[in-house]
């Protein structure tokens, strides 16, 4: 994300359980935050939804990889066997389609999972050693059983003691500030 | 070929056979001044310790003369670095450290040749201008014989820069006809075999040729004093007019000197037959294509004895049938033991040998030659039928001794075929072509008492192994040891060797100058195709060392004696010389047929007493592959499958289903290799003749009850790496009383198992269709009888479009009517492809490498193996069928579709080719080949590093290594030379111009090459035949080689309900 | 407590075992999972088990190490049967890694919550059994040192793989399945990486697992779509590994060779793939869960459950042999018929009594829910089904090829030290492999235990 030349990043509040955040995430929208994230040790249903994300582009990147893989696969072997390099084999003839059906499936599953992994962590910037986040000490329980929901400095509405006000309001256990010195 | 320039040709050659003592040759050239010093100790002895010290502090370029050198001798390098020391070593067994250390031996003792002078090689100049005559890279003919016996066979030797590589047949000899058989093709391996004894030995010290000659004139001297008393020559058959001559002359000068023959597996029968019926020794040469009723009285004529391939080609053409109208020759066998011949007969009883001439009594009496002799049970209703069958073919049927009967059974069939009008039609005689025809067993008998007596001083022994193969009553070896001084000349250091003082290593016939005498007395000059690779001599040389002119050359000792000898022909020696050589037959030389007035009759005959029909007998024959074990160390044709037993690498005491039920022999069909490989047999102990010997058994169905056999030729101790060791030695029981057959043996089980490496142990067909046959009954009723039950997909029902076949479209038709499994093409091959040999080992786990394998059937046998527990009568005389399979060729190929690599795929003109250098050996396309015609190298099976063995290559196909799949290609690189030849010419490629390796060695003309397209080609006209059929046809596997049905014709009187 | 039901229509039972004990917080599971990475300390049983198996693959590389010397000679293959032992266990390993993608793909698409707990090292099962299966295709061939000529890439001499062959198939199956089960590991992985990333005891594991987990840091966007792109993965991988053991069977099927060639393979195949993987995953499970005490996440259920996929799957295979010996009657052809009877009395017949007592016998017994839940049984039989199913590729592979056409050319096999001795040594691979799995990564998929805490301990039913 840009760099902000401001030191602070945002407020972070910490909950105990997924309703607890979710709720507070929404009420955060409700309030008008745009820039808001939780972090949570597992999928919280309907918690990206209230923070405003919805449409992924992982599907899509999976069916153009599926294609892909697909067309590359058959063509390689139409090619290979009736055009660049034509022999007689067996008497079978050279565009001997269902004997290339398997290479291209395969072909079309490695594609499409290749496109679905690799894409899945393009979209989330991963790998990315470095994070504010990570600068707050408890954020370490984040991978363990402790939930977060992170108001980022660049939100217009944002200010450090409205915001972390706020964040208590929704019964946040602990707000820590989010330093960036990176 | 012009014979001069030939023989300027092999002195230049000398320099690329890359023989080792040849290498330094062209350098030794130039640098001969200062190594002049080199040249002196000739005389060097040999002692390990001193070598080895030598070797020690070797550096920095040597000589060959030297012992210092000994370290640049291949041999010796190869030895050294080599894991494997041999092409027939078995594979994968962890290296033998005494077999190393004997071969280190041997080496050294080769390199010990250092020592011997050879005065000619100044004249070695290197090869830098084209001789005429040869274009490098294309392979010449030359016309030469391979002595064999009374029987020499014409052959063509394809040389390739001067090396000598594959053998074919000359037409133009009355022996080939243009055939060969497995023998003359395996006899090249024995050329550049690395066992040969290469050098000359005293007392197993290296001599030079030169200080032989000096010893030899001393000891000629010496006999010359009284007369050449004490002076014995022992030889085996000798057909060399030019040896005989030069003998013939030898004793002139020793008037006392003796000149004795033994011939350990060349029968005595003829000879003493012709004796009885003619009152002298004649010679018989049989016309087989001329009768329409043959009977083979115990007489293997199509695979062995004097003119076999050309009566075998003869036969064959007497059972080809053209269409339904067509008719065939009657074959009728009496004989103990199954032979190639027995199998092709119409009708075969086993008959124990000794009853043999039992029946010739009956069947002369019955044609009123004698009073008539009863015969009982089947043989009866046979000699019937047989006798109805002669008479009505009267001077177009034929009778035939067999070589190992005695006298009186040869003397019957001269009476018989006198009296059936046979002579001079089916048959005619001729002088002998022996040059000096004598009782071999008198001879050898008499030697061997003079030699007790203490009344030899000097014996020179040519060629021949008397130790090992002489009767073992006549204690040869203490006898041999009682003579002052025995010369041995032997292209091995063998057993009779070893008990030699000196050794002279003979030369190979592709080596030398000589002659010899087909079996119908043509003679054929057999010129050299390559300078002797080590320091071996002839039979001439050394007679001639003995003679006035020590030291003559072969050439000119033959020169001489044609010049005198052309004097009767119609050319002059010096007209008709280039002329002889060229054809490979002297022309005029064939013998006249004479008529010899027959002064016997059946009536005069003693009484005969066969012995109890319950007795076993034991009878001795010469193996079909080693033969008398001349061939022992040659591992083309140890792994050779022989041709009914399948059995390799070893013989066995063959013994008949029921006897063997009787003595509880087992068969057991090892869990590695299988039925393809291993199978492991009781081991007995046979007492015989005083004597004893301890040999595995093999159950051979056919085989007469209680007759045994006992096959020569193996327990060989000083054969060489392949040879030594391998199967049992039936010399040791073989008394001079008798020869052939023995009685009141005792064969006693030690309980032991050996086991046999057989490529074939199922026999049965299980009732698929394989191998189909008929009578010639049924053919002409219905002449597409192989069809039936055959369910061949017709040609359009496939979704796919056929892939069109223009031009060219090679296939094959195999006649299996005329094929008797003489395994000539399996050799062929072999030569022709650069197959590897493997070793019993790898043969025992089902991994011989033949690219065609014949494949031998019993139809109507109950049990599928001849395992003596599961023994039924259908084995006691089952009908033998052979089926020669090389790779199919299929259009369809099952191969090519599952190669992930496309390493094998179609040519345009339908061949199935393989791609050794794409191939990573996955083995799919093995295990997809219906037919296993594919043979895969699962170690690295081709020898390297033998320098000898590289000669022997053929530079057209590929060398194989480890982990490649290989098969038969038709042999491609004939199909590619052809075509060169008639692109040059522009022209399309003529029918039979291309001949695959086994089509042009098979003696019966049963393979058939060429372009199926060309509707007029030979191999089109039989594949339109009805009787063609497709092997497995219902697999739609489209194969281009096709089988055309084998057909019999049963006398319909014999025909068993 | 959520009503999920037993997979395979296999018949209900009474009471349902929770998939996972009461009494679990988001940070006990963790805890308890973790810590068998991070602080447990290293016991004298892994150590043991640990050197044991590596002297294993010791024995396995100097088994290769003469293979490539000599030649694929060393073993027992011959002509006919140029086939043995290297592609019976190629087509036994491939078979067990189906269990690993079948628990965590079709198992996840059907929502089966008892997946969660077994499916981690039953995917890092599939990835091992994968590797040791890898190596036969490429040793088994005579020239190892070539085998990338079965690879598509543009050669000098213009020449391609021949597509029309099985085994180009099985390059391309082979590698796309493992390529697609360690991505599918790998994304499972990931949130456990963070987790043992924040919970590191020193710098070493937190540098080694920080740079795994590239930074995850479980914010609502990338668990968005992650769960995508896993549920995305789960689709694919789902097909696949049913292609994949079809494909292997198209090396026989598509073959003309009597025994091979048969229309049955591909679904007999599949389900043999998934009863043997299921048994090796039993096999890992009923040890691995005594010995680090993860009882509480691996419970009845699960055995119970994965005993009636084998009882299922044991049944189709069954099938299967049934069908084969009816069609070769049935068609008439000879040479089917002929090596249906070598079967049953041929030389190699104990094999097949052997396969028929382990493979379908013994199974049976599990139609008792006793059996299916008595541990030590299921440890038993899963060694049994096993030990089945190599028999059977043995008499496959090996004893169709025995007897195929033309009789003159019929032989028989038998393995040789090195054929053995390579076979053992994958095994040892394998189990080394596990060995170091317990170790290094979390046996259980923590994220979504803590997904399972959550799910269990509200009663709402399944979630999505």
């Amino acid at each position: 994300m840009k760099e902000h030349r401001s030191q602070l990043f945002g407020v972070m509040g910490e909950f105990a359980t997924p309703e607890q955040i979710l709720s507070a995430a929404k009420k955060a929208r409700e309030a008008g935050y745009k820039h808001i994230t939780a972090y949570t040790p597992f999928p919280v249903e309907g918690l990206a939804h209230a923070i405003g994300f919805r449409w992924t582009a992982v599907p899509l990147l999976t069916l153009i990889g599926g294609l892909g893989g697909g067309l590359t696969g058959f063509g390689l072997q139409y090619w290979v066997a009736a055009i660049t390099y034509p022999l007689n084999v067996g008497g079978r003839p050279l565009n001997s389609w269902p004997a290339f059906i398997p290479v291209t499936f395969e072909l079309t599953v490695l594609g499409a999972s290749i496109f679905a992994v690799v894409g899945m962590l393009a979209l989330n910037k991963l790998p990315q050693p470095y994070h504010p986040v990570f600068n707050v000490e408890r954020f370490a329980h984040a991978s363990t059983d402790r939930f977060f929901l992170c108001i980022e400095a660049r939100d217009p509405k944002f200010n450090l003691a409205e915001t972390s006000r706020f964040l208590q309001s929704v019964a946040a256990e602990h707000v820590s500030e989010v330093k960036d010195d990176g | 070929m012009d014979a001069m320039s030939e023989h300027a040709n092999e002195k230049e050659l000398r320099v690329l056979q890359g023989a080792p003592q040849n290498a330094s040759a062209a350098d030794r050239g130039h640098e001969h001044e200062e190594h002049v010093a080199d040249d002196t100790p000739r005389e060097y002895t040999l002692d390990l310790a001193t070598v080895r010290e030598k070797l020690k502090e070797k550096s920095g370029k040597q000589y060959w003369r030297t012992l210092e050198e000994l370290a640049d001798d291949p041999h010796f390098q190869d030895l050294l670095h080599r894991e494997f020391p041999r092409h027939a070593s078995e594979w994968d067994d962890a290296v033998d450290r005494r077999d190393f250390l004997k071969l280190m031996g041997a080496s050294l003792a080769f390199a010990g040749l250092a020592g011997c002078g050879r005065p000619d090689e100044s004249h070695v100049v290197p090869y830098v201008k084209q001789p005429d005559g040869i274009v490098l890279g294309k392979p010449n003919f030359y016309a030469t014989a391979v002595p064999f016996g009374a029987d020499a066979v014409g052959v063509l030797v394809e040389s390739h820069e001067g090396r000598p590589t594959k053998i074919e047949g000359n037409p133009d000899h009355p022996s080939s006809l243009g055939s060969t058989d497995a023998l003359v093709q395996a006899s090249i391996l024995n050329l550049y075999d690395p066992d040969r004894a290469q050098t000359v030995l005293e007392n197993d010290e290296i001599r030079s040729w030169s200080a032989f000659l000096d010893a030899t004139q001393g000891l000629a001297t010496s006999v010359k004093a009284q007369n050449g008393a004490g002076f014995r020559i022992l030889t085996g058959t000798v057909t060399s007019p030019t040896l005989a001559w030069q003998l013939r002359k030898l004793l002139a000068q020793y008037p006392l000197a003796k000149w004795h023959q033994w011939e350990p597996a060349a029968g005595e029968g003829a000879r003493e037959g012709a004796k009885l019926a003619f009152g002298r020794i004649v010679n018989t040469v049989y016309v087989p294509g001329k009768a329409n009723v043959i009977l083979s009285l115990d007489a293997d004529f199509l695979a062995s004895g004097p003119g076999h391939i050309a009566y075998a080609k003869q036969f064959a053409r007497r059972r080809k049938l053209d269409g339904p109208n067509d008719t065939m020759n009657r074959l009728y066998v009496v004989e103990p033991t199954p032979t190639v011949t027995g199998s092709s007969a119409d009708h075969r009883m086993p008959l124990k040998a000794g009853e043999i001439e039992l029946f010739a009594r009956a069947l002369a009496g019955k044609l009123a030659l004698s009073s008539p002799v009863p015969l009982s049970g089947e043989a009866a209703t046979w000699l019937d039928a047989v006798a109805k069958d002669l008479q009505k073919e009267r001077g177009a049927s034929l009778v035939v001794a067999g070589e190992y009967q005695p006298p009186a059974v040869h003397a019957l069939a001269h009476a018989i075929n006198a009296a059936l009008g046979n002579v001079g039609k089916t048959l005619y005689y001729s002088e002998p072509v022996e040059a000096e025809p004598t009782g071999n067993l008198e001879s050898l008998r008499e030697l061997c008492a003079d030699m007790d007596a203490g009344k030899v001083d000097l014996l020179l022994i040519l060629s021949g192994n008397p130790v090992y193969d002489a009767p073992h009553d006549f204690d040869f070896t203490s006898k041999l040891q009682r003579v002052p001084t025995a010369i041995h000349l032997s292209p091995y250091y063998d057993e009779t060797s070893y008990y030699c003082h000196w050794h002279v290593s003979e030369s190979h016939y592709l080596e030398t100058w000589s002659d010899a005498r087909a079996y119908d007395g043509t003679a054929t000059i057999i010129q050299p195709l390559i300078a002797p690779l080590y320091y071996t001599r002839s039979a001439h040389d050394v007679v001639a060392a003995f003679s006035d002119k020590p030291g003559m050359p072969a050439y000119d000792a033959v020169r001489a004696y044609w010049t005198e000898a052309s004097t009767h022909l119609d050319a002059s020696i010096d007209a008709g010389w280039r002329k002889w050589l060229n054809d490979g037959v002297v022309h005029g030389t064939k013998f006249a047929p004479i008529t010899p007035e027959l002064k016997f009759s059946a009536t005069s005959l003693p009484v005969f007493k066969p012995a109890p029909a319950d007795q076993i007998e034991f009878i001795f024959r010469p193996d079909p592959n080693v033969h008398d074990g001349r061939f022992a160390n040659n591992g083309w044709l140890q792994e050779l499958p022989k041709p009914l037993t399948k059995l390799t690498w070893d013989n066995a005491l063959l013994v008949s289903p029921k006897l063997a039920q009787k003595l509880d022999m087992a068969h057991k069909i090892a869990s590695r290799g299988g039925e393809h490989g291993q199978v492991r047999s009781t081991v007995v102990d046979i007492a015989l003749n005083g004597s004893k010997v301890t040999a595995a058994t093999w159950t051979l169905p056919g085989q007469a009850e209680n007759s045994v056999v006992l096959p020569l030729g193996y327990g060989r101790t000083r054969a060489g790496y392949t040879g030594s060791n391998k199967g049992f030695n039936a010399y040791v029981v073989r008394a001079s009383n008798a020869l052939w057959t023995a009685s009141d043996g005792k064969i006693t089980a030690t309980g032991d198992e050996y086991p046999l490496a057989c490529t074939q142990y199922h026999f049965h067909m299980e009732g698929r269709q394989i191998l189909s046959t008929g009578t010639l009954a049924e053919y002409h009723k219905n002449p597409a009888f192989a069809h039936e039950g055959a369910n061949a997909p017709a040609k359009d029902d496939s979704l796919y479009k056929e892939f069109e076949y223009k031009g060219y479209a090679w296939g094959m038709a195999i006649d299996l009517n005329k094929c008797n499994g003489c395994n000539a093409c399996v050799v062929a091959c072999q030569a022709e492809n650069n197959i590897p040999v493997v070793g019993k080992d790898q043969v025992m786990r089902g991994r011989e490498m033949h690219w065609i394998r014949i494949d031998r059937y019993y139809t109507h046998a109950q049990s599928a193996t001849n395992d003596p527990s599961t023994y039924d009568a259908s084995l006691d005389n089952p009908q033998t069928f052979f089926q020669p399979v090389p790779c199919q060729q299929c259009e369809n190929a099952p191969c090519e579709q599952v190669c992930p690599v496309g390493a094998t795929v179609h040519s345009a003109e339908g061949l199935n080719d393989m791609v050794y250098n794409r191939c990573v050996g996955t083995r799919y396309c093995s295990n997809n080949c219906p037919y296993k015609v594919r043979r895969f190298n699962f170690l690295r099976f081709q020898d390297w590093d033998t320098p000898q063995l590289k000669l022997l290559r053929n530079p057209e196909v590929t060398v194989r290594s480890r982990g490649v799949m290989e098969k038969c290609t038709y042999c491609v690189q004939r199909i590619n030379n052809g075509r060169i030849e008639a692109e040059k010419q522009n022209r399309p490629i003529r029918d039979g111009e291309i001949v695959t390796a086994c089509e042009s060695a098979c003696p019966a003309e049963a393979i058939v090459f060429g372009n199926a397209n060309d509707p007029n080609s030979r191999v089109a006209k039989l594949k339109a035949q009805q009787r063609n059929y497709s092997l497995l046809g219902e697999l739609n596997a489209r194969p281009r080689t096709t089988y055309l049905a084998a057909v019999r014709n049963p006398n319909a009187g014999l025909e068993k309900a | 407590m959520s009503v999920t039901q037993p997979p395979m229509g296999a018949p209900e039972i009474r009471r349902l075992d929770p998939v996972l004990e009461p009494g679990h917080t988001y940070a006990s599971v963790t805890d308890k999972i973790a810590a068998v990475v991070l602080t447990r300390p290293l016991g004298i049983g892994w150590l043991a088990g640990f050197t044991l198996t590596f002297s294993l693959v010791m024995l396995l590389f100097g088994s290769l190490a003469w293979l490539i010397v000599k030649g694929v000679g060393i073993w027992g293959i011959n002509i006919p049967i140029g086939w043995g032992f290297a592609i019976v266990n190629f087509v036994w390993w491939i078979g067990i890694g189906h269990a690993g993608t079948l628990i965590s793909a079709i198992l996840f698409l059907l929502n089966q919550k008892w997946r969660t707990s077994i499916n981690r090292f039953a995917e890092a099962m599939t990835l091992f059994a994968v590797a040791c299966a890898g190596i036969f295709p490429l040793i088994h061939t005579g020239r190892p040192w070539m085998a990338y000529y079965m690879m598509p890439y543009p050669s000098t001499m213009g020449i391609w793989p021949q597509f029309r062959s099985p085994l180009i198939w099985d390059v391309f199956a082979v590698s796309t399945y493992g390529t697609v089960s360690l991505m599918f590991w790998f994304v499972g992985l990931l949130p456990d990486l963070a987790t043992l990333r924040d919970r590191a005891k020193n710098r070493f594991q937190q540098l080694i697992y920080g740079a795994l987990a590239m930074g995850w840091r479980g914010s609502a966007h990338h668990w968005h779509r992650y769960q995508s792109a896993y549920l995305l993965l789960a689709g694919l991988a789902t097909p696949l590994v049913l292609s994949v053991h079809t494909v292997v069977s198209f090396d026989f099927a598509v073959a003309i060779v009597p025994g091979w060639h048969t229309t049955i393979f591909p679904p007999y195949f599949v389900a043999g793939a998934i009863y043997s993987g299921f048994a090796m995953v039993l096999t890992l499970a009923i040890p691995l869960r005594k010995a680090y005490g993860l009882e509480d996440f691996i419970t009845m259920r699960h055995l119970d459950n994965m005993a009636k996929v084998m009882l299922a799957t044991g049944l189709i295979v069954a099938y299967g042999y049934f069908v084969e010996f009816f069609m070769a009657f049935y068609s008439g052809n000879k040479f089917d018929v002929f090596l249906a009877q070598q079967r049953l009395h041929g030389p190699y017949a104990h094999y097949y009594y052997a396969l028929i007592l382990c493979n379908i016998l013994t199974p049976q017994l599990l139609w008792f829910e006793k059996v299916r839940r008595n541990v030590a049984a299921l440890f038993v039989m899963s060694l049994v089904i096993n030990t089945g199913m190599w028999l059977e590729r043995f008499v496959i592979v090996v004893i169709s090829l025995t007897r195929d056409f033309v009789p003159s050319a019929w032989g028989r096999y038998q393995p040789t030290f090195w054929d053995i001795s390579t076979f053992v040594g994958t095994l040892g691979l394998f189990v080394m492999l596990i060995f170091l799995f317990v170790r290094g990564l979390p046996a259980i998929a923590i994220a979504e235990m803590r997904e399972l805490v959550a799910h269990e301990s509200h009663s709402g039913g399944d979630h999505k």
